[in-house]
Parts: structure tokens; sequence; C-alpha cells
């Protein structure tokens, strides 16, 4: 296992420096930059400022210099926008925003879409099935960017119960919101794979055996079921994942939490390149790494990986 | 004086305006709400609250509030003294002198002295500081503002300088008359070197600003919250009513409309399109007033420009095919004002000079810019082809969908409606790469030339490309005349026969405001320059 690990560490790293190089390139090719505006600044102000911040050197350079900044210092550099602020006042500020409303919406996702999962699989074609498959699909149907402003309606202006919006050092009422417009989706997503998955495994011949042997249905789902239902859901969750905790646009946008998801997509229409770099690079070794604890959870679940 | 004395003082201070402050009344005898906080929506998170460094408006918002400058502007945008009590010009008019109030002092008690004023507007014209209003030392014209910008010569050499503790006098390059007025601009106020020296870039952080306004920064969360509560060090602290002012992000204008309805702000905009109906529903929340912008439709008109946009009867059609009347009252609907020429009525001194197509009825418009069009040679079957450029926003879209129309039932104009992304679209624009694009200005100053000089050949914001020698030699006189009205008059004529510019319509703002901070809002401040610290809050029910 130390070397399964060790070998993806190796692997992660030239991964990286892939994605560093590429999206640096690719940014540059957006038309404008940081400081094109309304009112273009004169050229003697556009020197001053891109000398500031060694946007005057040659873009390989630039890239040595940026890379360097991280291995030698971990400095992800200035943000261009905001100017009194580092990427690192960013992140350090907004990834534990989006991290812990990321967290509980996962954890909610993998709870109620499992248990929704599960039991619509058990009883398949009654009621609670076709309740489930509605509730899902409904869930799923139905984007974030609709949901949130009228959760807002109905919470905060109809009932009074819940502030608006902000974060307020994660106040449990600022958290209700964010929470249930991100994970509903996801919520959705875990209860129809999890359905689907069980449905497969109830059908296969060491199931029918199990219940030949006579074994009580409860044995039989949790004992032998459950793993392998939950292996294409594990490897949903990877991603998902990391697609949680590093925060949503829209929730952040529109909740005002100040998470990093705003600040990503916000730092690509202000071409704000050390924050979008900053937080690429964040996503992207996040990624890694729950790639990385997936396979491992497999391998865990699955004798047969570990053969 | 040492700390806990100070502190002492203060207590005191604060024992004494407590129960003031219960009593207290606005200035028309209102009663005041108990809880003087204002809470306002921005759109976006500010770039900066340094004053040399910022350049948006929430940012400025915020920035006027934290410190003052040598002026501050009434809720009419009328010059009142602010840390200058006044001034005196010298009898060539290059020279001002300005005598600075002596209890004004810093929020850690240090006086605010002339050498405060010198050391801002050195380091704003510093290149090394990066500015980007770096360039508002030329627009002031300060003495040697365009050597030292380009580093050049030292900023020592910049016409501004401290005779003493509380006087600043200020050196000219030539004469200008609005010059008082570029002192109530952000850039220009003061700055703490010795808080800068000690902290650097860090100097802003909440646990760090030291600043001489009537409030100090409390608290800030970006992309969420900025909280300034009341500076107790403000030399006119006992007459500021509002105790603390929060200025949350809120990216999405339906969400803080809704907010707002639920009680948690004190003012948000008025989402596009939504005003008529809010008007009906909340009668005292719902207020419009003019603003100092301009909205209009910038032509191609330089070298690499299509010839048919080279053709002024086809650039006057096109203008006069554009129903403006149409386009406030049924596509935007916030009381925006029809324009005919670029400079707002709004702009303080500025009389609008009357243009002939704005003196017509919209038939006449029609009938003649159908006349002008055949006579270059299109028709209904010699149809022109038009590519009209805009960036993405459901308001702009709406425009751009009425004057497409327009221009296709008067003149037979096949239009192609093209959006982009913004910093695209600048780019695009900035480099003529469009036939007719959109195009807004809002006034740095309350002054013509803010708008007009957008014409001028040399200028960087002329999109247009428009080149009139004989519009430049008009701006250029005009900076130094003590009454440059009819210069100003000419261009406006210029622009409305030459037509390189569309006007469409001189902007309103319409916001929702609670009940209790409508009555003191600036609204006749045209730049909406606010200030908290004049600012209160009346009772309601």
């Amino acid at each position: 296992m130390l070397s399964f690990i060790i070998r993806r560490m190796a692997v992660a790293i030239p991964t990286m420096l892939i994605l560093i190089i590429a999206s640096f390139y690719l940014m540059q090719f957006a038309p404008g930059g940081p400081f094109t505006s309304e009112r273009p600044l004169p050229p003697q102000v556009l020197a001053n400022i891109e000398a500031k911040y060694g946007l005057d050197e040659p873009t390989w350079k630039q890239l040595v210099n940026y890379v360097g900044g991280i291995l030698t210092e971990f400095d992800f550099g200035p943000s261009y926008k905001y100017k009194d602020r580092s990427v690192n006042d960013i992140i350090a500020q907004g990834f534990p925003v989006t991290l812990t409303y990321g967290t509980i919406s996962f954890v909610l996702a993998i709870v109620i879409g499992g248990i929704l999962g599960i039991a619509a699989a058990i009883r398949q074609n009654t009621w609670l099935d076709y309740f489930a498959v509605g509730i899902t699909i409904g869930a799923q149907v139905l984007p974030n960017f609709v949901m949130a402003p009228i959760l807002i309606l109905i919470f905060t202006l109809w009932l009074g119960w819940l502030p608006g919006g902000g974060w307020n050092g994660g106040q449990w009422q600022y958290v209700v919101m964010p929470v249930i417009a991100l994970s509903t989706s996801y919520m959705a997503s875990v209860a129809r794979l999890t359905r689907s998955s069980m449905l497969e495994v109830l059908r296969s011949n060491f199931i029918r055996t199990a219940r030949a042997k006579g074994l009580p249905n409860r044995t039989i789902i949790w004992r032998h079921a459950l793993k392998p239902t939950l292996l294409p859901v594990v490897s949903y969750l990877g991603p998902a994942f990391v697609l949680m905790v590093t925060g949503s646009f829209i929730v952040d946008s529109i909740f005002s939490t100040g998470g990093v998801g705003y600040f990503y997509v916000n730092a690509a229409f202000n071409r704000d390149y050390a924050v979008m770099m900053g937080l690429t690079i964040l996503l992207g070794s996040m990624t890694i790494l729950f790639n990385m604890v997936v396979d491992i959870l497999y391998a865990w679940i699955d004798p047969k990986i570990r053969l | 004086m040492t700390t806990p004395l100070r502190t002492l003082l203060m207590a005191s201070a604060l024992a004494f305006a407590s129960p003031a402050l219960s009593q207290a009344t606005g200035p028309n005898g209102e009663a005041l709400a108990e809880d003087q906080t204002f809470t306002y929506r921005v759109l976006d998170e500010h770039s900066s609250v340094d004053p040399q460094i910022v350049e948006d408006v929430s940012g400025s918002e915020i920035v006027r509030d934290l410190f003052e400058g040598l002026y501050n502007q009434d809720a009419d945008g009328n010059l009142v003294p602010g840390v200058a009590v006044s001034h005196t010009v010298s009898d060539d008019k290059l020279t001002y002198t300005f005598t600075l109030r002596p209890e004004a002092v810093w929020s850690d008690g240090k006086p605010v002295t002339a050498g405060d004023f010198v050391y801002a507007w050195q380091r704003l014209a510093d290149p090394e500081t990066a500015s980007p209003y770096q360039w508002f030392v030329e627009v002031m014209g300060l003495k040697n503002a365009g050597p030292v910008m380009a580093g050049e010569m030292p900023v020592t050499d910049l016409g501004v300088s401290a005779t003493d503790d509380h006087t600043l006098v200020v050196t000219l390059e030539n004469p200008l008359p609005y010059f008082p007025l570029t002192t109530t601009h952000a850039s220009t106020f003061p700055a703490p070197k010795w808080v800068i020296d000690e902290f650097g870039a860090d100097w802003i952080k909440p646990e760090h600003i030291v600043s001489n306004g009537a409030y100090v920064l409390t608290e800030h969360v970006p992309q969420e919250r900025s909280v300034r509560e009341r500076n107790e060090a403000y030399w006119d602290n006992a007459g500021t009513v509002v105790d603390k002012v929060v200025a949350l992000v809120i990216n999405d204008e339906n969400v803080a409309l809704t907010r707002f309805l639920a009680g948690e702000l004190d003012r948000t905009e008025i989402p596009t399109g939504q005003y008529p109906k809010l008007k009906e529903e909340y009668p005292d929340e719902a207020v419009v007033f003019p603003r100092l912008c301009s909205y209009y439709y910038t032509i191609n008109v330089s070298d690499s420009a299509p010839e048919f946009l080279k053709d002024v009867r086809v650039r006057q059609a096109l203008s006069y095919a554009v129903d403006r009347d149409t386009v406030v009252e049924k596509v935007t609907q916030e009381g925006q004002f029809p324009a005919y020429t670029f400079t707002p009525a709004a702009t303080a001194g500025f009389e609008v000079p009357t243009v002939p197509y704005g003196t017509w009825t919209q038939d006449e418009r029609n009938t003649k810019a159908v006349e002008l069009m055949a006579e270059a040679g299109y028709g209904t079957d010699n149809p022109l082809d038009i590519t009209l450029l805009y960036n993405t926003d459901e308001g702009h879209k709406k425009v751009a969908i009425a004057i497409s129309q327009m221009w296709k039932q008067t003149l037979g104009v096949n239009v192609t409606l093209e959006n982009q992304e913004w910093k695209t679209f600048l780019e695009e624009r900035g480099n003529q790469n469009y036939e007719v694009a959109r195009a807004g200005w809002c006034g740095d100053y309350n002054e013509a030339s803010t708008f007009l000089d957008l014409v001028q050949s040399g200028s960087g914001y002329n999109d247009a490309k428009y080149n009139n020698p004989e519009v430049d030699a008009l701006l250029a006189e005009a900076k130094t005349m003590d009454d440059p009205q009819p210069n100003y008059t000419k261009v406006e004529e210029m622009i409305a026969e030459d037509m390189p510019i569309i006007p469409i319509y001189h902007y309103t703002e319409g916001y929702m405001m609670s009940p209790g901070i409508v009555g003191s809002w600036p609204t006749q401040n045209v730049e909406q320059n606010w200030y908290s610290k004049d600012l209160y809050k009346v009772a309601t029910e």
C-alpha cells in the first residue's frame, strides 16, 4: 500500500507541473489583461504597474518566477484586482468557508442520498421508490442558481428565519442555505447512483446464493450488498468532494459567503492571473489527492483490486 | 498625550455624548432613530481602501469616509471645507495656498499636517507607487507632473509643498479654473507616512490603518462585508450622526432587493427595468435622481473603419433614427433623460446647447434619416449591414434590440447584434475592431470637460477615433478660459454635425432606500459623492 501511495505521489508532481504550465499559458491567450479597463491607463501608468508586478518580463520568466515563489516561500503572488491583499490572503480567508459548507454538504449528500437510494432499491416499484426517484429527479433538474434565490425568498423574506446572506464566521444560521443549495443536486446524484448500483448488486449471483442459504434480508443488504454497491458511488464521490469543498460560484455569489468559489470564476473575468493560478493549483492538488484517496478506498472495499 | 489619558478623555466624551444622542434631532427637527447603523449593498468587493491606490467606485465611497481631503462636497455637490478651511489664489492663477484646520487629527491622535498632503500627492505621482490614478496629478495640472510621473524628476519637484504644518502651497503648470474641484477626489487625500513606513502594503488592514476621516475601518471580510465605525478623534465627531456603516457585497441585484425587502439593507440598486413596478408598490422607498453619466453608441470612424461609416450621412441617419423617448420610456424605464448632446444637463455650470436634430419631432428625424440614407445610396433595395457590439448584460441587450429594430424599420438596415464579455469587449472596442459599439461614461469631476475631452483626437478614451483639429483646438483653449461655455457649445454642435457618437440617454440612479435614511441622501449630488458623516437615520413609526 505504501509503495502504491509513493508511486501515485511521483506521478502527481509532473501532473501538477503540466497543469501549472498549461493554465499559465492558456490564461495569457484571453483578450485583455488585468489592467484593461473602461478608462484605458496611460501607457506610462500601465508600464509602472506592470513593472511593479513583474508583468513586463517575458512570459516564460514570469512563469519561472511564479513557480519559484511558490516553491521557496509558498507565495502565490498578489491579486492584481484586489490590491490590498495577496492570493495567500484570499485562500486563507475563502477556503475555510467553502471547506466548511462543502464538507457539511458532502456528508449530507452521502447520508441522505445513500439512504434514499438504498431504500428505493430495496423497495423497488413501491411508493417509497417512486417518492425517492421523484425527489431526486426534482432535485437534479432544479439548478442551484434558481433554487438559491428561492430559498432566500422563503427563509429570509417570507418566514424571516434566516439571514439572506453573509457568513459571519460560520454561524449556523448563515450556513443552512448555502448547504441546502449546494448539497441538493449532489444528494440526488448519490441517491440515483446508489439505487441503480444496489439494484444491480441485488440481482447478482452471490446475493441469490445468500438468499438461498436463507440469510435474513437485513444481513444480505448490510453484510453482502452494501460494499459492492458503494464502488461506483465512491468513484463519483472523490471528484465531487473536491468540487464541493472548493465551493461553488453560484453559492458564493448569491449568498455572499466570501468563499473561494466566487473568486475562482471572478478571477477569470478580471484576468487576475495570480488568483486564477493559485486557485487552479489548489483545485488541482486537491483533485489529485482525493483521486488517490478514492483509489485507496477502492482497494479497501474491493479485495479484487488489491490483487 | 499619553494613551491612558486619551482613553479617559474619550470615555468621558462618550459619556457626555450618549444621552445627547438619544434625544438628538435631524436638521429639520425629525426624531432620530435609536440605531444609527447604515447598511448598504455593493455589487463587488472594493479594490483597495488606500487613497492613492483605490480606483473603483465602491472603494472610493469607503475612502471618502475613512479619509478627508482638502475639500468635501455638500448635498448639492458644492465644495465645503474639509481639512482645508479656505484657500487663496495668486494673481497669475498658478499658486493656490490652502489653510488647514489646526484641530484636525489622525485616528492615532497625531495632527493632520500639510506635510501629510505633500507626502500623499508625491506618493500618487511616484512611479514606484504604481497608482492606477497616477495620471490624476496631470489632470490637476500640478507643476512638473509629467516629468515626475515619468521618473525624470524627483517627486520633491512636484508642485506641492508645505510652508508650515497648516499651510499647503500648490503650484500649477497652467491656470486651471476648476482646480479646487479636483481636491475632493480620493486620490488626493492625505496618507499617514509613519504607518505606511511601518506596515508597508498591509497598512490598510483594519488592525493597522490610521485615518483622518469621520470613520475608521474596523472589519473587512473580503467578498462579504466591510465595516467602518465613528472615528472619535475626528474634528467634527460631534456633528456626525451615523455610528456605523456596513457595506455588504451582494453580486446579484435581485437577491439584494429581496434582502432589502427583508429589512437587511438600507440601500440597494433598483434592478434593471423594475422601477415602475417598485415605485407603485413602495412609493417612499423607490427613488430616482439624475447622474453625471452618458449612455451612447460610438461609431468607428478610424482609418480602418468600413467605408460606409466614414460617410457622415450614414452616421447622421443612424443617430436620427434612434427614438430616444421610446428607449427611456419603454426599455430602460428609470426616468433617464433622452440625449442629443454628449454632456449631461446635470453637469455643473453647463448649459445644454440646442442642436438642430434635438428640436425636431421623431417623425421629422425619421424622414430626414431616410433621405440621408437614400443620398448615401442605401435603401430597401440596397440595405446596409451593420454589426452592433455591446458587453454582455441584460440591460444593454434590451437597448440594443430596441435600437436595431428602429434602424431596421426606419432605414431598412440589417443589424447583427454581437455581445462580448467585458474585457474582450474593451479590447476589441479599444482596437477599433467594431462598427458601432455601446459605450458609457461617468464624469470624473463635475465639469463638462470630463465628457468632451473624450472626443479629443489624442484621448485614450476616444474609441471612435474621431479626429477634428477644430474640436481639439476649442477644447485646448477651454482649459484656461474663465467661461468655457461658448467653446463647449461649439464642440457639442460639431459632434451633432459629425456624429462620431450617438448620444442615447443621460443616466439616472435608481435606489431602494429605507424610509429612515432616504431623507438625508444627497440626491442632488450628481456625482454621488456621498459622505456617511452627513447622513442620519430618522425614527420611523
